[in-house]
């Protein structure tokens, strides 16, 4: 076989995997489509997406999405305002302020954060921070959004740390030498320096970890109180559209219009997520551009 | 500590080190007011570290120490705020680095980090430092384009501008033409001759011509000792040492 050939079945080969993961996205994309389209042509896009009351076993059936997009967006933002100041923070101390002992143990702790699987950390939420805001804020129950946002903060914590870390550690030295030797502090260099050269990294982990906790299902379920109602404030229960899908999903005639909305809520999570990564990218690329 | 009125800043008994090992040794110079004090010598003479030292730049490197003072106008650096310091003594790198913005952020920046001016008159701040850099001519129609699109020499005399916003008393310069062609190098240089009349200047330079064409004196490091110091003309002319003359005339380093 001379090497030509041998080249381009390889070429052939690589092209082949490319090919296969844009296929796979393709396929999940349209069979969701299909399956969610059945549903709205039989039960219609406003009434599902703005319907208030998710009722599947009553006759006639509801499917309203509202009260569910509602608990996912208020679960993923109490999340997003507890762990990106620390995830930002954090990634500050470790990249910039800690004795490299510390850097050391800290980075590779943050790393096996993320290990943690998530049915684990909802496991543990379970039993420790549900009772214990049930007692602190004397609430009837502790199954709330704050409890699901603090459990999902530990979850993104890990992605916005080390991406952030990455980001902030890539600023050149050369910039913060100039900073000093105009005569700036430490704090002065990290805030208008450090941070504004590395804020598209920043802002991309930020993305990356709501990413991820708009996607999680278990660890939320467990600790949310699994209540589709809209709430009225964050010590409410709430259900999210995750949740929804894995407790449902069971109980489901295939083909039916239950199992259809389901679909239909997959579709909602995916232009969510879609959405999330396409800000995401562009942050990054314009970051790599810069470089 | 013996200093005379026009002496600007004096180094007394100055030993460097990095991780233990010397780089500095005892060393004693002044450098006088308005001059600019070119300092030359082969790589690992401790020029830079030299330079780093006068405005405690090494400080941030954990691995350093050193013995022995600084005076800056008869007050010991060492007991003074660094960030204090730098702002009196500014420095040029050897590589320009403009931050990715514009050209009037470029010299706004420090005033505004350290809140040293307010919004009223930093137009004539940075009109001022660009004229003081040799610049303004070049740049005045396009404050506002980003400060990355400028050619080399443009961005070291940016970086120049830069430090003269902040109105130091002492600039340091370290090699800042050696990534420049000639024509940049030399306006380079013409800024530098005419910045000696405000300000005083201590310029580390491996081009031994540039020293001859700007220096008012000439210091020669060897090894992390100071060989000879005297006036330009001197040095270049008539050299006490024979070091220093092998190392002018190019035999070797």
């Amino acid at each position: 076989m001379n090497r030509k050939l041998i080249d381009s079945i390889i070429e052939k080969i690589i092209f082949l995997c490319g090919i296969i993961a844009i296929v796979f996205v393709v396929l999940i994309f349209g069979f969701l489509l299909k399956e969610g389209f059945y549903f709205f042509k039989d039960y219609g896009v406003f009434k599902f997406v703005l319907g208030q009351y998710w009722y599947p076993s009553s006759s006639p059936a509801v499917f309203g999405v509202f009260a569910l997009i509602i608990g996912s967006l208020l679960v993923t933002l109490g999340a997003a305002l507890i762990a990106v100041p620390l995830g930002i923070m954090t990634a500050l101390f470790i990249s910039e302020l800690a004795p490299k002992g510390v850097r050391d143990v800290l980075k590779s702790i943050v790393e096996l954060m993320a290990a943690i699987p998530s049915i684990v950390l909802g496991f543990v939420g379970m039993v420790t921070l549900v009772p214990f805001i049930r007692t602190a804020f004397n609430i009837p129950t502790g199954l709330t959004a704050f409890s699901g946002s603090i459990v999902l903060a530990f979850m993104a914590m890990p992605t916005i740390v080390s991406i952030s870390e990455d980001a902030i550690r890539s600023v050149p030295w050369s910039y913060k030498e100039g900073a000093y030797a105009l005569g700036a502090t430490k704090w002065q260099t990290i805030r208008r320096v450090v941070l504004k050269a590395a804020m598209p990294g920043i802002i991309a982990a930020v993305m990356l970890g709501i990413g991820r906790v708009i996607g999680e299902t278990m660890a939320v379920l467990m600790v949310t109180g699994n209540a589709s109602a809209i709430p009225t404030s964050i010590f409410d229960p709430v259900r999210t559209l995750t949740a929804t899908i894995a407790t449902e999903m069971g109980e489901t005639v295939r083909g039916g219009l239950h199992y259809r909305a389901l679909f239909a809520i997959g579709l909602v999570l995916f232009s969510i997520t879609f959405i999330i990564n396409f800000i995401a990218d562009l942050f990054l690329n314009k970051n790599s551009k810069k470089g | 500590m013996v200093t005379k009125e026009n002496d600007k800043i004096t180094v007394e008994n100055l030993n460097c080190f990095y991780s233990g090992k010397q780089v500095l040794k005892n060393l004693n110079l002044t450098v006088e007011k308005n001059e600019i004090l070119s300092i030359i010598g082969p790589s690992n003479s401790g020029k830079t570290s030299f330079l780093r030292t006068l405005n405690r730049m090494n400080d941030m490197n954990v691995n350093f120490s050193r013995e022995g003072n600084i005076y800056l106008d008869k007050e010991n650096i060492f007991d003074m705020n660094p960030e204090k310091l730098r702002t009196r003594v500014g420095m040029l790198f050897a590589m320009p680095i403009p931050l990715p913005m514009s050209i009037y952020d470029n010299i706004a920046y420090a005033p505004r980090v350290l809140g040293l001016k307010n919004r009223k008159n930093m137009d004539e701040v940075v009109e001022q430092s660009l004229k003081d850099a040799y610049l303004w001519d070049e740049v005045k129609d396009r404050l506002n384009a980003s400060a990355i699109k400028m050619s080399g020499g443009q961005q070291q005399r940016l970086c120049i501008a830069r430090i003269l916003a902040i109105e130091p008393e002492v600039i340091l310069f370290d090699e800042p033409c050696s990534g420049l062609d000639p024509i940049s190098t030399a306006k380079v240089e013409e800024a530098m001759l005419k910045l000696k009349q405000k300000y005083t200047i201590v310029l580390v330079t491996n081009n031994v011509k540039q020293a001859s064409r700007v220096g008012t004196r000439t210091a020669f490091f060897l090894m992390g000792e100071l060989v000879e110091v005297d006036t330009t003309k001197k040095i270049f002319v008539s050299p006490q040492n024979k070091k220093t003359e092998d190392y002018i005339t190019g035999r070797f380093g």
